[in-house]
């Protein structure tokens, strides 16, 4: 299947200060993203896609090193997500370390020019990252997204949209997800984040003024994370008892067995690009996130909280191997929505890949999403042919000034 | 059951604008004939990949789920309709699946292979299990673990204290209320909990 090929990443700046649901504000900012397809005139063929942990806004096609997006086997022409049909938007968030504005960047609001936030960049969440990206499809000229896409924390994203921002949506469809994190997800995340705020190169997060990188204890953080990524029975296939040499070395330190090496491996290369204080700020956008508690634990009654939520229509997919965000969580979040009469469907894909299978080529897994877009697709070119029949030009949303190139046509 | 005319047939039970659930709704054709003809919402439930994926094709909304595992994401009288068509008989538990079937929904149609139907009963005669285009397994690799006759069903609907609203035969794409348990090869049955 053919890719994008190469991608330019752009950069949006905001001189709106972005109100947190800590009470803080991120003050001025900017947000790295990258589309790929065509804004049809309607402007309503574009789609979001969210990324999870160690992901970026570089969701498709090749960036200038030649790597290839994270989801490029969804995303392209005559993919699943078909770029020749949808406008596809993939945008970094806040505190990320790919781009967007993040604890690596400047603070110029401090008293000291200069000062890079390290730790003091504010605590984000999931609801602050879906207003970051809700402002700039706005600024994009797109009033309503055909649909949001998300896996894992992007799941959360697109979940998250539904119920913040309920009319600027049609579709949501979240992969692997869950509607909040068990103990057992909140034990793992603290175990990565206590690897990394105990590294002596971490200096309470304030390492950039120090020339170090806290890569001890980012190494330790995703090994750990990658256990939780890949399922018991795929572990055990995969590298199962095998030992790095030929003969045990009755050493302690050493890598003697084949996980272990795989591993440090995951660790080292992870730590060679991920951001110690990024690792710990999004770790904490998962704990955060519960769209239930405001509502007294009750999915149910958030999904019912705005009439416009209920609107929607909904895809869950969910891999029956998955045990870090298990089908059940996904089922919750189902049968969230069937209380509330909303139109959903739900795929559980008996995929051997564990939480990581989200990323895969799994062909049922595929299948689900393709007809799911082509319905999709189908929606927006019956829209477009009422509109054109109408011959009413689609207008911009007020106060917007259209910033795509593909809005020139339209002047 | 495939056939056009049945699934007309067992449509007209629907009242339009219902609330349904079909529970092994294979690729969604009645419930998309129900939502394009009557005006019905709801849900379909499948365990196959392939039913799953023509289901969203067709823009269906489908929920991947064993029904051995029961109906406990739906709430007690949560739709108009459930329907059960030609599933019932590949359930291990067949009694519970019933109960649930009437808790769910507040009325239930359930249609299945009447083992009764005559050609069935001579073949059984000459010594063999029957093999016929209601029932066209050989006893050895047939996915019905559970058959029954039209009679049957309506020892086992009293027996969970259901009441039988409406019941009938099909056959050849027509209603067969004349002896159905000899003359049809398929049972519909239609009943509420009391």
């Amino acid at each position: 299947m053919p890719s994008i090929g190469l991608v330019t990443p752009q950069q949006m700046h905001f001189s709106d200060p972005l109100p947190l649901k800590s009470g803080a504000v991120l003050p001025d900012y900017q947000l790295t993203f990258e589309t790929y397809g065509t804004l049809n005139a309607e402007r309503s063929n574009a789609v979001l896609v969210c990324h999870a942990l160690n992901a970026s806004h570089h969701v498709a096609g090749l960036d200038a090193a030649g790597v290839k997006g994270w989801w490029d086997n969804l995303v392209g022409p005559g993919k699943p997500l078909d770029t020749n049909r949808f406008f596809v938007i993939g945008v970094n968030n806040p505190g990320s370390c790919f781009g967007s504005t993040g604890p690596m960047h400047v603070n110029a609001a401090h008293a000291e020019p200069g000062r890079v936030w390290g730790a003091d960049f504010p605590v984000v969440t999931v609801e602050d990252w879906v207003d970051a990206q809700a402002r700039l499809v706005q600024r994009l000229g797109i009033t309503q997204l055909a649909a949001v896409l998300g896996g894992s924390l992007g799941g959360m994203q697109a979940l998250a949209w539904t119920l913040r921002h309920p009319d600027r949506l049609r579709h949501c469809i979240a992969v692997a997800t869950a509607p909040n994190l068990s103990a057992q997800n909140i034990a793992f995340n603290e175990v990565a984040r206590r690897a990394i705020v105990t590294d002596p190169d971490f200096h309470g997060g304030h390492f950039y003024a120090h020339g170090v990188l806290p890569k001890r204890g980012l190494r330790v953080a995703r090994m750990v994370g990658h256990i939780t990524y890949l399922a018991e029975d795929a572990m055990e296939t995969k590298f199962g008892r095998e030992l790095k040499a030929a003969v045990l070395r009755y050493s302690t330190q050493d890598v003697e067995f084949q996980i272990e090496s795989y591993l440090r491996h995951q660790g080292d290369k992870f730590a060679e690009y991920f951001d110690a204080n990024t690792y710990l700020l999004i770790t904490r956008a998962l704990d955060y996130f519960d769209p239930a508690a405001a509502h007294g634990g009750d999915l149910a009654r958030a999904f019912a909280a705005n009439p416009a939520t209920r609107a929607k229509r909904f895809l869950l997919v969910s891999f029956t191997t998955d045990w870090r965000f298990a089908p059940e969580r996904s089922r919750e979040i189902v049968k969230a929505l069937v209380d509330n009469r909303i139109a959903v469907s739900y795929a559980e894909i008996d995929a051997p890949h564990g939480h990581d299978a989200f990323l895969l080529e799994d062909p049922r897994y595929h299948a689900v999403l393709r007809h799911y877009f082509e319905r999709i697709a189908g929606e927006v070119s019956n829209q477009g042919a009422e509109r054109r029949a109408a011959s009413k030009p689609a207008p911009l949303p007020a106060g917007e000034r259209p910033l795509h190139p593909a809005d020139e046509g339209l002047q | 059951m495939s056939e056009r005319k049945d699934l007309e047939l067992i449509a007209d039970l629907v009242p339009a604008g219902s609330r349904v659930l079909d529970l092994g709704c294979g690729d969604g054709e009645l419930l998309a004939y129900l939502r394009d003809r009557k005006g019905c919402t709801g849900y379909g439930i499948e365990i196959a990949d392939a039913n799953v994926q023509a289901c969203v094709q067709r823009g269906i909304d489908v929920i991947q789920l064993n029904l051995e595992d029961g109906l406990a994401l739906f709430g007690d009288r949560s739709f108009d309709v459930v329907l059960q068509l030609d599933t019932l008989q590949h359930l291990r538990q067949t009694e519970r699946m019933l109960r649930e079937t009437a808790r769910v929904g507040r009325i239930g149609i359930v249609s299945f292979p009447n083992f009764a139907h005559w050609p069935n009963r001579l073949q059984v005669l000459t010594g063999r299990m029957p093999v016929t285009r209601a029932l066209p397994y050989q006893w050895f690799d047939t996915p019905n673990i559970r058959v029954g006759t039209f009679a049957d069903f309506g020892v086992l609907a009293r027996r969970c204290g259901l009441s039988i609203s409406d019941s009938f035969g099909l056959q050849s794409g027509r209603v067969v209320r004349r002896w159905p348990n000899l003359l049809a090869s398929v049972a519909v049955f239609r009943f509420e909990q009391t």
